[in-house]
């Protein structure tokens, strides 16, 4: 209840950033060179400005920018999210047929990149400064440098065209027309090396600074405490430090939600995922603003959705989080 | 003098210092190395490096000189790297610095427009400035900057936090010194290590954001970018996977050596972290 | 019989230190039904001694020779297992800090329950009953909420009780105490040091107690055991050591330590420089979502502080005396009452203030920039005052001089000085200003002993001098005592009682200065 309360008031206060970032948008690509009739236009052939002006009062493009946006956010608030020209749908259909793809691969990579860092974390903080620890590091460096995209390319080459063990990309085998639990392992497949892709340096992330709270924590007072009372060290780090320094490491999830979203989109088109990424980068190829302002709200609400699970996986981590507000 | 003993010290600095002065050298020295131009036809295209002697790296599937774009490379992306990352940290100085000491409405209203900027992905983000204000090499660059800045400026406010209830600022808040004086003389100089050993975080997402747009051909194409010439390898993956091969390890050296600085200069900076206790 | 004994023990510091040893040949014994008290300032090896015996040295620290033994067990030829079956439930501590001493993420409870389940291997239900017991045992007052309370919400007393509860609960043999009362309150303190004496009486355990303070060692010692700089230079019953030093140090030592008798009363001057009337100061929890619960810090103080002389204003942790500090030199505001100086009220720009009333901080360490010469720290505020930046550096110089400081040292950082220098260099600094008002925030609280007394000493001087209105903030009635004319005894914002020092000293009024008094360690012993 204490924790559900903390929460709703954090998601409560995400509301004003969340219409920060729609007037924001809104108002930035008003700047943008042409607008979707002219998008529009361009793809039927052209037309005359008798049509042109049909359409902008049909998308209610032909009032001030202050109505417009208040237009827009009505509309928003009952998840309109208006009409793409370039896919002859509504947005909201749009982005809904390319969100599972996305959803799927952040949470996979995120699993795999918040396991193995954490272990690799506390790997090498048990045995700082010796020969395991500097290998570790030495790898989350490299892991940390690698371009996303390149690795997925050299995986690519490695993986699929040398070895041929896994598929180059796409979401699932359409000739094979698998069903049922063969479709998931289909599936599952097409998802290892977008997974690695994208979990690579947030791998790397999240081992360094797994390794430097537990060292941080290893040196305070209770773990004195934990050692003075005989217990061992596997019991001291298991019971006592291994709580306090994962604290961090949650934090850094929420923080880094729209990082790893926005990584999806090179990941996404290096691999021809059907995702939100891909999505975004072809609105932009394709000047299609309606969609792409589509996909920063919907992004939007995915990272305040992450936060939102993040803070109640802190505060049941945490038990002093709400005797400070 | 200390501190730069202890940079010295550490293998991690030297190697660092070491990769990053030689793609310093590239970059500064492009000119001279490859004077003609690296984007125009030098050869039979796709030659395999040690092909032809000409072509120490071989010819991209336009027949230009791999070996004379990954020099050329280099400058755009130190460039486009040191340019953003100073753009992103004074915006984040003087928003967290203002943040973090004067608290109460300001602290909310700049903390605000902060998660706005974190909230939304910022390489989306990125997409959305190029698609308005096109791809040029100054536009990538500073859309870069303006989507790099929220992390210093919530490092400094952390910073500026802590420091500005230190009884040194209250002390010369008595003796009636004003606030640019606190801010700049008193709790700036105690708050710049963390946030300078943060800059070369800060650099080295830039030169891989600059990457990822041109990866997508998104970026300026008029300029040689290591990206660029990846994405442009992709069409030849399968047989000449090469091309995009060594601009990828030239970016990961890059960043390797930008983060191996970045770690040393935390050591010599932050000497409580680095003894490892 | 003897159940600790350390003899002939040295240990080694990493190189690079300011010594090469941490301790030196040093021999100790505890036996059953004995506090042995450790005494030293920082840096004489005393926590350095406990460590080892617990075999919990920091890393870099080596035995370099001598022996340890647990009732005539050698300790050093214990495999590390074998060492650490034997801590806690054989040797146990208690640590200084209660606030970080305890895991925050878990249950009082279940901590306490650890030590049954590790040593014992009893089930997770017993280890529950046997800590409920044994909160019992400390005298909590809610034992059943404290074991399922989390440490933040106990309060530090609480919290160090937990912990002896903790480092009894399976009868050791020996206990050690690593100034476990230094970072509570007095009222505190006394309570936890006379359940410490009573349960070890109680169990007839073997204390090893370190502590910093002669007044605590009177308190609760049978033998002393005085260190200076890694060796032991002086032992004996406490008796013996208390009341015929044989040791110069110790002499020394015992010097410095505060008499409570109040200095002689002076003619005091019936013109008041600083009146604060009706004071009222109320903290609000803000933020746009977040719930308020206001806090009364002060709540209508008033007091007087006469012209050229000192009222002290004491209180323990949370009476509202800092507040009162930072108010009066303009770092807080205040919602009612006023503060007038030299009849006139405190100026709102920070610039006028400054000219008026100065402050000398608690923390030697964190009151001085660590990035800029301590000269012109001392300088700057004079210059923004509009001194010329030439005459006020050469001020500065001759402040350095009038502190006591080498006037060369104003080009040296604040990392060059000593604790007690830089608290010279703030109370320069406050100087500087020709302030009609010094206000002394705890400034002796985070020295040594014999420091504190050449700065108290220093702080008398001056006010002989300069004739300084000093408005001195403590928690130390003792300090207190040393070179106050007046004192005002401040509890939960409101101030209880106040007037000559001598007089509220001999015939306290209210109960809660009585207590205060009571509380004193080693009231009796030094009496003054």
């Amino acid at each position: 209840m204490r924790i559900l309360r903390l929460a709703l008031r954090r998601l409560a206060a995400s509301l004003p950033t969340l219409l920060l970032i729609l007037a924001g948008m809104f108002l930035l690509l008003q700047l943008a060179p042409g607008d979707t009739v002219d998008a529009l236009m361009a793809q039927m052939g052209g037309g005359d400005a008798a049509l042109a002006e049909d359409l902008r009062r049909f998308y209610g493009l032909d009032v001030g920018i202050a109505a417009q946006l208040w237009n827009y956010l009505t509309r928003l608030a009952t998840l309109d999210l208006g009409f793409s020209a370039i896919y002859g749908k509504p947005v909201a259909t749009v982005i809904l047929e390319r969100l599972p793809p996305t959803i799927l691969l952040m949470v996979s990579a995120l699993s795999f990149a918040f396991f193995f860092g954490l272990l690799l974390g506390v790997l090498a903080a048990r045995r700082v400064n010796r020969w395991p620890d500097t290998l570790i590091s030495t790898l989350g460096l490299l892991f940390y440098a690698t371009p996303s995209f390149w690795f997925g390319l050299m995986a690519i080459v490695l993986f699929s065209v040398y070895l041929q063990w896994l598929p180059a990309g796409g979401f699932y085998d359409i000739t094979m027309g698998y069903t049922g639990l063969a479709a998931v392992l289909d599936i599952a497949r097409h998802l290892v090396l977008p997974t690695l892709t994208l979990g690579l340096i947030f791998l790397a992330i999240y081992l360094r600074i797994m390794r430097a709270s537990m060292l941080e924590v290893l040196s305070l007072d209770f773990v004195r405490t934990a050692r003075a009372k005989g217990l061992t060290e596997t019991r001291v780090v298991a019971r006592h430090v291994l709580r306090n320094a994962m604290l961090p490491m949650v934090t850094l999830i929420g923080l880094q939600a729209g990082t790893m979203l926005g990584g999806s989109v090179v990941v996404e088109s290096v691999f021809a995922l059907p995702g939100l990424g891909r999505l975004a980068y072809e609105s932009v190829v394709q000047r299609d603003l309606n969609t792409l302002l589509g996909i920063v709200f919907v992004s939007a609400l995915l990272v305040i959705a992450i936060n939102f699970v993040v803070d109640i996986l802190y505060a049941r981590l945490d038990p002093r989080i709400s005797a400070e507000s | 003098m200390r501190a730069l003993k202890a940079y010295l010290r550490s293998p991690a600095a030297l190697i660092g210092s070491v990769i990053l002065l030689a793609v310093l050298v590239m970059g500064l020295g492009a000119a001279w190395f490859y004077p003609n131009d690296p984007l125009g036809l030098a050869g039979r295209p796709l030659q395999w490096p040690g092909q032809n002697p000409r072509f120490p790296l071989g010819t991209d599937p336009s027949g230009r000189d791999i070996a004379a774009q990954i020099v050329h490379g280099a400058r755009i992306s130190l460039l486009i790297g040191f340019v953003a990352t100073s753009i992103a940290v004074v915006i984040g100085i003087a928003i967290g610095s203002l943040s973090g000491f004067y608290g109460g409405v300001v602290d909310t209203v700049l903390m605000r427009v902060t998660e706005a900027f974190q909230t939304l992905p910022n390489f989306l983000l990125l997409l959305v400035l190029v698609a308005v204000f096109g791809s040029t090499i100054h536009t990538v660059t500073i859309a870069i900057g303006i989507v790099s800045w929220p992390p210093v400026a919530r490092l400094t406010r952390a910073e500026f936090m802590t420091l500005r209830t230190r009884d040194f600022v209250q002390a010369s808040r008595v003796q009636g010194l004003g606030d640019a004086h606190l801010i700049l003389r008193e709790v700036l100089p105690n708050a710049l290590p963390p946030v300078i050993v943060y800059a070369s975080v800060v650099m080295a997402v830039a030169i891989l954001l600059e990457s990822a747009l041109a990866f997508l051909q998104l970026s300026d194409p008029n300029v040689p970018s290591w990206g660029n010439l990846i994405g442009l390898g992709r069409n030849v993956l399968r047989s000449e996977w090469y091309v995009s091969a060594i601009p990828g390890l030239a970016i990961l050296l890059t960043i390797l050596g930008v983060s191996l600085v970045g770690q040393g200069l935390n050591d010599a900076l932050n000497p409580r972290l680095a003894s490892g206790r | 019989m003897t159940r600790l004994a350390v003899e002939g023990l040295t240990i080694r510091l990493p190189k690079g230190a300011d010594r090469p040893h941490a301790i030196e040949d040093v021999t100790l014994s505890v036996a059953a039904g004995e506090i042995l008290c450790v005494v030293g300032e920082s840096g004489s090896g005393k926590s350095v001694t406990a460590s080892a015996a617990m075999g919990l040295l920091a890393p870099g620290l080596a035995i370099a020779q001598g022996s340890m033994t647990l009732s005539g067990e050698d300790l050093r030829a214990k495999s590390p297992e074998a060492w650490r079956a034997i801590r806690g439930r054989r040797i146990a501590m208690v640590f200084q800090e209660p606030m970080t001493a305890l895991n925050p993420l878990m249950t009082v409870g279940r901590q306490i329950g650890e030590m049954w389940r590790v040593h014992m291997g009893l089930d997770a239900r017993e280890a529950e009953r046997r800590a409920l017991a044994a909160l019992r045992g400390v005298n909590l007052p809610d034992p059943e909420g404290a074991l399922r309370a989390f440490p933040h919400e106990l309060s530090g007393g609480q919290r160090q009780r937990v912990m002896i509860a903790m480092a009894l609960a399976l009868e050791p043999e020996v206990l050690i105490c690593d100034e476990p009362t230094t970072a509570l309150d007095v009222t505190t303190q006394a309570q936890v040091l006379a359940l410490i004496k009573e349960l070890q009486r109680r169990h007839g355990t073997a204390v090893m107690f370190i502590t910093h303070d002669f007044g605590v060692v009177a308190e609760i010692a049978d033998r002393v055991a005085v260190m200076r700089l890694g060796r032991v230079v002086e032992e004996g019953t406490a008796r013996e050591v208390l009341t015929a030093p044989q040791h110069e140090y110790t002499r020394a030592l015992l010097r410095a330590v505060p008499a409570l008798a109040p200095p002689v009363p002076r003619a005091l001057s019936p013109d008041p420089v600083l009146e604060i009337r009706g004071l009222t100061k109320t903290y609000v929890s803000r933020g746009l979502f977040r719930r308020r619960k206001p806090v009364r810090a002060l709540d209508a103080v008033s007091v007087t502080l006469r012209r050229g002389a000192t009222l002290a204003v004491v209180g323990e942790s949370g009476s509202g005396k800092s507040t009162l500090a930072r108010c009066v030199v303009g770092l807080l505001g205040s919602e009612g009452g006023e503060i007038r100086i030299d009849g006139a009220p405190l100026p709102t720009r920070r610039r006028d203030a400054a000219r008026l009333v100065q402050m000398v901080f608690q923390d030697p360490y964190a009151s001085l920039n660590p990035r800029r010469r301590a000269g012109a720290q001392v300088a700057q505020g004079p210059i923004a005052a509009g001194t010329p930046r030439a005459q006020a550096l050469r001020d500065a110089r001759a402040l350095f001089a009038m502190v006591g400081l080498d006037p060369e040292a104003v080009n040296r950082y604040p990392h060059e000085f000593s604790g007690g220098q830089r608290q010279r260099i703030g109370i320069a600094r406050a100087l500087a200003m020709k302030p009609t008002v010094l206000v002394a925030d705890e400034p002796v609280s985070a020295l040594d002993v014999s420091v504190q007394a050449q700065v108290l000493a220093l702080l008398r001087e001056l006010q002989d001098r300069l004739g300084l209105s000093i408005l001195f903030i403590t928690h130390d009635l003792r300090v207190a005592a040393q070179l106050s004319d007046e004192v005002a005894v401040m509890r939960n914002g409101v101030v209880e009682e106040a007037g000559p020092i001598g007089e509220v000293f001999a015939a306290p009024r209210s109960d809660y200065t009585r207590s205060l008094i009571a509380a004193i360690p080693g009231r009796a012993m030094f009496a003054g």
